[in-house]
């Protein structure tokens, strides 16, 4: 069990023929991804690493029956590949494309409403069920099949947790980066609710950042709706404020989105908060009950 | 992105949001003839990325076209220190000269996007003039909000409900609604992330008017804006950060000794709190992105090797998609090419991190290596504490 995508997931690259695309979609194949097409509007025949190549991702569902597509398209374009994915009906959307204008997110999430497809990002590392299926550009090799769900704002801490895990031997469910963007499609009560809910997970690493409420919102769901052990860090303890660190979303602004603030709320709703960021895994390993040298 | 006060009144007065008369002055001389265009009274404001500028000394009340040109005279060129500049203070360019206005009431209007709704929120009060955070921690229940469908925009009836909310004369709210429909199509069409008219005026004649205009711009959506880029005033940013995002690299200036280069924007910020927590100070956060090159790398250090308050460099990379060897190469190269006076400290971890420890170690060049986060805190801490 794991969340979201499995050893069954079929996943679709949006902007397959993309130098960027082309190179991700070599990484996941080497996985054991089942890649079993790419979209590229015009490109319709072609082949990229063996993958077939369609106009449009209605046609490539219809012929493949994906039902996860992953998105390497310029910022521009993002929006509409999102759209064009939710449109064909799949199950799950990650958009790694980073610099997505924010208000074309606005109208994304309004045409998402009622539809069942998620979305994960945009300007995210991906998912990745380990040993089963990495939809993204996360380093495969780091992760190992376990019970920690690990949920993260950011792509390199998320690798950094990933590996303490890994080295203390434990391995991973699922790993969900859901992005720095201010507007994104999955939030972290949704990637907690999955864990909670999902057997094979029996404890959580979430790892946020400052700006907006997001942790807060976190934390409430942790006290309120589950049992599983959590462990937290919030990065940005030292960040100035008004100024964006690198990610559209990590900016404290009006005095609000500080990390104390965060990690106030993360102590209170009983989650482990590891000071440093090297201590995840051994935070993590107390918290269970194991013993670490 | 930010704009000066002048830039986005001329943005707005596009979408029909009205404005007072004014024109942009870069001499005193100047001041005094748009003065006489307008006849006084006039205002003199500077045109600073700064609010609180009344308070600085920075907009005055000229009652005469002499009395403009001499107000003129003392802020351009003067350096103006608000809450909002730090101590070090903004050097006035320009001023903005405007046809005084009789105000009867003021009040606020902002627009920003609501993140916990994914909506553009319109925020409106009766407390014009004061900074919206502080009427939030105070009194949150003089705020009135109307968040926006982007399907169908912002409705008459949103802004009929803001404006009598405000309690805008019925005969003037129609006014209030033109004023509030410009603005938002101006937030929307141009990719503003903040929009902020404070004071919002209700003038003696009768009029609503944008006493003062703020636009903040989406950097992710500039590029489909040429003429806001070209509003963009180079000399109101930091020089390192202009010249940092020439390479795509995100670096923002801060107060401390030990230079940063790390890969990831979360990671860049946990190396920051893990140098602070073992007793150092940041001088910079420094995302040198995912895809860095050999060139990027030099780059990076060439730009934390600008600022003379580095004493020591910490370079933490987990390389995923981005190769450790390729770093590794890019410092030796950084370090050969710019002649590195300073400590450095280097941690690496993730794809072919070995090879790139071989690098660093056949290079023969002084570099600390760092076995993980915690062990190259502790190491830049001691490091730039003996060079000082």
């Amino acid at each position: 069990m794991s969340i979201w995508i499995n050893k069954n997931t079929k996943v679709l690259v949006q902007g397959i023929t993309g130098a960027v695309g082309a190179f991700h979609t070599k990484q996941m194949l080497e996985y054991g991804t089942k890649i079993v097409g790419g979209v590229t509007p015009g490109k319709a025949g072609s082949k990229v690493e063996g993958v077939p190549v369609f106009n449009t991702v209605a046609d490539a569902v219809k012929a493949t029956g994906a039902n996860a597509t992953v998105i390497y398209v310029p910022p521009a374009f993002a929006a509409d590949a999102i759209c064009e994915a939710v449109d064909a009906g799949v199950d799950i959307t990650v958009c790694i494309t980073e610099g997505v204008p924010i208000l074309d997110m606005v109208k994304v999430k309004r045409y998402m409403e009622g539809k069942k497809t998620r979305l994960v990002g945009p300007n995210c590392p991906g998912v990745i069920t380990p040993g089963e299926c990495k939809i993204g550009i996360m380093p495969g090799y780091i992760h190992k099949p376990g019970t920690v769900g690990i949920v993260s704002r950011s792509g390199t801490l998320t690798y950094e947790a990933v590996h303490q895990v890994t080295m203390l031997g434990m391995g991973q469910s699922t790993c969900v980066g859901i992005g720095g963007d201010p507007v994104n499609g999955t939030n972290f009560i949704d990637v907690l609710s999955a864990f909670q809910n999902d057997p094979k997970t029996e404890s959580v690493i979430l790892i946020g950042e400052i700006g907006g409420t997001a942790e807060e919102e976190a934390a409430a769901f942790v006290k309120s709706k589950m049992n599983k052990p959590v462990v937290g860090f919030v990065a940005g303890q030292t960040a100035p404020k008004g100024k964006r660190m690198g990610h559209a979303g990590a900016i404290i602004s009006g005095g609000k989105g500080t990390a104390a603030e965060k990690i106030e709320a993360f102590k209170a709703a009983g989650i482990s908060v590891s000071e440093a960021p090297s201590d995840l895994g051994i935070t993590l390993a107390k918290r269970l009950g194991k013993k670490v040298h | 992105m930010n704009i000066h006060e002048y830039q986005a009144k001329s943005v707005l007065a596009k979408y029909g949001v009205a404005v007072p008369k004014g024109k942009v002055a870069d001499t005193p001389a100047e001041a005094e003839d748009i003065a006489k265009e307008f006849g006084s009274p006039v205002v003199v404001k500077a045109q600073i990325h700064a609010g609180g500028r009344g308070k600085g000394g920075g907009i005055k009340l000229a009652r005469s076209h002499d009395e403009a040109r001499e107000f003129a005279k003392q802020i351009i060129g003067m350096n103006l220190v608000t809450h909002q500049t730090g101590p070090q203070g903004k050097r006035v360019k320009r001023v903005l000269v405007e046809q005084a206005s009789a105000i009867r009431k003021e009040l606020y209007l902002g627009m920003v996007i609501d993140r916990a709704v994914s909506r553009v929120v319109v925020m409106a009060s009766t407390e014009g003039g004061m900074e919206i955070e502080t009427v939030a921690a105070r009194t949150p229940e003089k705020i009135l909000k109307e968040h926006v469908d982007p399907a169908v925009g912002l409705m008459p009836f949103q802004a009929r409900k803001l404006a009598f909310g405000l309690n805008i004369p019925p005969e003037l709210v129609g006014k209030a609604v033109k004023f509030m429909t410009g603005l938002y199509n101006a937030f929307v069409d141009t990719d503003c992330s903040l929009a902020e008219i404070n004071p919002l005026v209700i003038t003696e004649g009768g009029d609503v008017i944008a006493l003062d205009a703020k636009m903040n711009f989406d950097g992710n959506g500039l590029f489909r804006h040429k003429d806001i880029q070209g509003l963009r005033d180079f000399d109101e940013e930091d020089p390192t950060e202009t010249e940092a995002s020439k390479y795509d690299i995100t670096y923002i200036s801060l107060d401390g000794n030990i230079g940063c280069m790390v890969n990831g924007a979360g990671l860049a910020m946990a190396a920051m709190d893990m140098i602070k927590m073992s007793g150092g100070s940041p001088a910079n956060f420094l995302d040198v992105g995912g895809g860095a090159s050999t060139e990027q790398v030099t780059n990076a250090f060439r730009l934390i090797l600008s600022d003379p308050k580095v004493k020591a460099i910490l370079v933490n990379i987990f390389g995923g998609i981005m190769r450790c060897d390729v770093i590794a190469e890019g410092v030796v190269m950084a370090v050969k090419t710019l002649g590195l006076k300073v400590p450095l400290v280097v941690r690496l971890e993730g794809t072919n991190v070995e090879k790139g420890k071989e690098i660093l170690a056949a290079s023969k060049l002084n570099i600390i290596s760092a076995s993980d986060m915690k062990d190259a805190a502790k190491k830049i801490v001691a490091a730039a504490g003996q060079a000082k």
